[in-house]
């Protein structure tokens, strides 16, 4: 039978949680034993012996002081330290490989720009910072890698991103750790982590129906998008070229920033955000006639169609996906 | 005392207990000790039953492969776990039975300010527990007892709406016992009995009253757009029909992160009367542990976002949670430092509510430091959801809640009955529990930090060691709770009569005989010092 006592631990933030870990452990061991350590003295010290009746002690100001503030203090430096580790993990490196992770009852669903496609399994190479952004089909998931040490919630009708870099190629578990359902606890796959050369092979193998950009391609022509979007000449809709990273003119004077959230925000709900000079009502809703999966390529392909960094937009460059960028 | 050398079966002075007669008696009754012991029956039923529902969870998990029930069985298991023990155990426990029993009693009262409100919320809650016990019986539910939108409002198969009208009715149970409570303290003190001289039992059900009364409502309506969304698809939780599944969330933890100091800052209250009692030692730092009641009611509701760290809410609203949670800290370690300085140079003595004491003390340190691994941002990252939030707030909850409950129910049996618990098996059990509890919850910190996840029916074969260990501490720890039902009934019948004042203990509800006549005092007490002055009188009467 096995007993693991300590998690495997396969990237930097892994390993800095760990000593974070260490160091609320011993904190809190020193606290505890000082406190019980007390009460056990004082229990075994003034245990009564008879029917005295001890003078009570008011209390002390000062000391009410010191236990107070020095514990408080402690306590800043757990914060400092896990604040430290919760800002790095919030922003993604710019150059970040990109890897689409969606949730559904009860499987994960992963795909990568250059086309993989892959079900309750992550492939990733050691070394380099992995942007994962996660979609929901349905209810609030959770996007758990213990051996990284990082989750992140995937919550319907949001993108949400997490990153990390692995460091230590291994196969490690992927949870979903938020309730979800009836086979919340079947919802579990493997993270496989790999040495680059590795990463390409596999990357390389694989029966694929063309990259991401291509597959959003294919459907952007299904859906019958492209007839508007790309080909139509009477000024009914936008033309999407060059729009992703772009700041837009909304009818209501508003700006927005076209990212991800926006574009799949106008596929699913088209009159939240209209553009100026553009007339609402004009394209019907996608909302269930698509999947979060088919949404996240249709992305894909209209920032293969040219990105723009706006100004004042500088996570726009960031958004862009090396792999298939000035693709078709 | 001379009822020690009467025959308590011939007779007995009249009291609370033998006033009247009949089923009638007792259900329109407006006596606040009567009301009390009927709360104490009905609570004791739904723990017994979340108690249930906690063993075939622990059953299920000797096992890594989910093979005792299926998915959607566990899934409900966990469920009604939950929500018997946070709403129709936890919630009432000490505020409605000692606190209902002891407030008046404790500062010199005949009665609650509105005994009828009291009766009724006793009603209400019953009301509650049978619209949950329904759920139950129909099917049961399987959301957890968060109700997580959108897998409550539009997913879920099961009786949701039910259980929640079950939270949503026993609510205002709890709104009006707050209110209640709030009312007495501030109109019913006898003479003397000023703010300063309150028990620190009444000061803590004081400030848990202030968070029924403002937190409860907020989980109503919450309930309530759940069962609308569910019902008529009003789109507010469920981002297809237009809602916010995050929106959800955070008005549930405004209220449900206040909650959890509902269920520990009344048994913080039984602690300090505890504690001063078996040390004969009056408080060390009054104002300090009453302030830090209030402290806690106030801060905590400034902290239900870190509940939510990984949904994706803003980093700096991440920084403002995690920093008041640091600060709301520190009124608990402010308790703890000054119930171990009231210890000292006292006359300690070991009975079976001091052992109690020892254990909360125990249990509770470990369970708000560990409390703090989970407020520091990255830490909780890798922990929530794991069965390290599991270990931590049942540390906080049966270490914390229950053990209280526990040591006030052995501390005060003698008044609320008139008769006394078998020593040795109070003890006995009560080392039961401590050793049961740390058995069954302390492998799941190891298991939560290896990344197990909570609420999975099915788990890795790794992780088996530490859930059987988990498992047999939990068998100890049923056996520890089965035992002082069984001798705290057989005391009713076979039980020494305690005497007044059995440990000798300050405070004016041991002023009155036990148990207590129905209107409490024959003469409205008159208060002239502070509380817990154990230096000048009350000579040790052994009952």
């Amino acid at each position: 039978m096995q007993l693991p006592l300590w998690p495997e631990a396969a990237s930097a933030v892994a390993t800095e949680i760990d000593y974070l870990y260490i160091y609320l452990t011993v904190v809190s061991v020193v606290m505890s034993v000082l406190i019980f350590g007390t009460i056990f003295v004082f229990a075994v010290k003034y245990r009564r012996r008879g029917d005295e009746v001890p003078e009570p002690i008011h209390g002390s100001l000062r000391l009410e002081i010191t236990w107070s503030v020095i514990p408080f203090l402690v306590m800043l430096t757990f914060f400092w330290w896990g604040a430290k580790i919760y800002f790095l993990n919030a922003t993604p490196p710019p150059n970040s490989m990109d890897v689409y992770a969606v949730g559904k009852q009860w499987m994960w669903k992963v795909q990568y720009p250059e086309g993989q496609r892959e079900i309750n399994e992550l492939h990733v190479p050691i070394g380099r910072p992995v942007k994962i952004t996660l979609a929901s089909e349905d209810v609030i998931h959770s996007f758990f890698i213990p051996a990284l040490r990082i989750k992140h919630d995937v919550v319907p009708g949001h993108y949400d991103t997490m990153w990390f870099t692995a460091t230590k190629p291994g196969r490690y578990h992927l949870f979903c750790a938020e309730y979800c359902g009836t086979e919340h606890s079947g919802m579990v796959g493997w993270v496989t982590v790999m040495e680059p050369a590795d990463y390409e092979n596999w990357l390389a193998g694989g029966g694929s129906s063309g990259t991401m950009a291509q597959q959003g391609e294919r459907l952007f022509e299904q859906l019958g998008c492209s007839t508007c979007h790309l080909l139509d000449r009477q000024g009914r809709c936008p033309i999407l070229r060059g729009v992703y990273g772009s700041r837009i003119q909304l009818s209501d004077g508003k700006t927005v920033l076209a990212d991800d959230a926006y574009i799949r925000e106008s596929i699913l709900n088209p009159n939240a955000k209209v553009v100026a000079g553009y007339k609402p009502n004009v394209m019907p809703s996608f909302q269930g006639q698509i999947s979060e999966e088919g949404i996240l390529q249709l992305i894909i392909y209209i920032k293969s169609l040219g990105i723009t960094t706006a100004p004042g937009a500088p996570t726009a460059a960031a958004l862009a996906t090396p792999q298939d960028g000035g693709k078709q | 005392m001379s009822t020690v050398l009467q025959d308590p079966q011939t007779t007995e002075t009249p009291n609370y207990l033998n006033a009247e007669y009949g089923w009638k008696s007792w259900l329109f009754t407006t006596d606040h000790k009567r009301i009390a012991v009927l709360y104490l029956i009905s609570i004791s039923v739904m723990f017994a039953l979340g108690g249930v529902f906690a063993m075939l969870i622990r059953l299920e998990l000797l096992t890594p492969q989910g093979d005792l029930v299926n998915s959607d069985t566990y899934n409900k298991f966990f469920t009604m776990h939950g929500v018997t023990m946070v709403f129709f155990f936890l919630i009432p426990s000490i505020p409605a039975t000692l606190g209902n029993f002891l407030v008046p009693m404790m500062i010199g009262a005949k009665d609650l300010a509105f005994p009828r409100i009291n009766l009724l919320s006793w009603y209400i809650y019953i009301a509650g527990a049978l619209f949950a016990l329904a759920a139950i019986v129909m099917g049961g539910v399987d959301t957890g007892w968060t109700f997580y939108t959108p897998f409550s409002t539009t997913y879920s198969n099961t009786f949701v709406i039910t259980a929640a009208v079950g939270v949503f009715i026993a609510g205002f149970s709890s709104i009006l016992t707050g209110l209640n409570f709030i009312v007495t303290v501030h109109k019913m003190r006898a003479p003397g009995m000023t703010w300063g001289r309150l028990p620190l039992f009444v000061w803590a059900n004081y400030a848990t009253a202030l968070i029924q009364v403002l937190g409860t409502p907020v989980v109503a309506i919450t309930l309530a757009l759940v069962g609308l969304e569910r019902a008529f698809h009003i789109g507010i939780f469920d981002p297809a029909i237009g809602g916010d599944p995050i929106l959800f969330q955070h008005m549930f933890w405004f209220y449900s992160h206040p909650a959890v100091y509902i269920m520990i800052l009344p048994g913080m209250g039984v602690m300090s009367e505890i504690i001063t009692c078996f040390s004969r030692k009056g408080v060390f730092g009054y104002s300090f542990i009453a302030g830090s009641s209030l402290g806690i009611a106030i801060i905590g509701f400034l902290v239900w976002g870190h509940h939510m760290f990984v949904t994706g809410m803003s980093m700096y609203a991440g920084l403002y949670f995690s920093l008041l949670t640091m600060l709301v800290a520190v009124p608990s370690a402010i308790k703890v430092f000054n119930w171990t300085a009231t210890m000292f140079r006292g006359s300690i003595s070991y009975e079976t509510p001091m052992l109690y004491a020892f254990g909360f003390i125990g249990l509770f340190t470990i369970g708000g430091l560990t409390g703090l691994y989970l407020g520091t941002l990255g830490m909780d990252v890798h922990l929530t959801d794991t069965y390290f939030v599991i270990a931590h707030f049942h540390y906080v909850m049966v270490g914390g809640m229950v053990v209280a409950y526990l040591g006030g129910l052995h501390f005060w049996w003698p008044k609320i009955t008139g008769k006394m618990y078998p020593e040795g098996w109070g003890k006995f059990s009560a080392l039961l529990v401590f050793a049961g509890f740390n058995l069954t919850f302390f492998p799941q910190f190891i298991l939560g930090y290896l990344g197990q996840p909570r609420r999975y029916h099915a788990y890795a074969p790794e992780f088996q060691v530490l859930n059987v260990m988990s498992t047999a501490g939990a068998s100890v720890l049923g056996i520890g709770f089965v035992i002082p039902l069984i001798y705290l009934l057989w005391s009713l019948k076979y039980g020494k009569p305690a005497g007044n004042n059995p440990y000798g203990a300050a405070g004016l509800e041991w002023t009155t005989q036990s148990p207590p006549t129905t209107f409490n005092f024959d003469v409205t007490p008159i208060v002239t010092e502070e509380a817990y002055t154990y230096s000048k009188k009350h000579e040790v009467e052994v009952g």
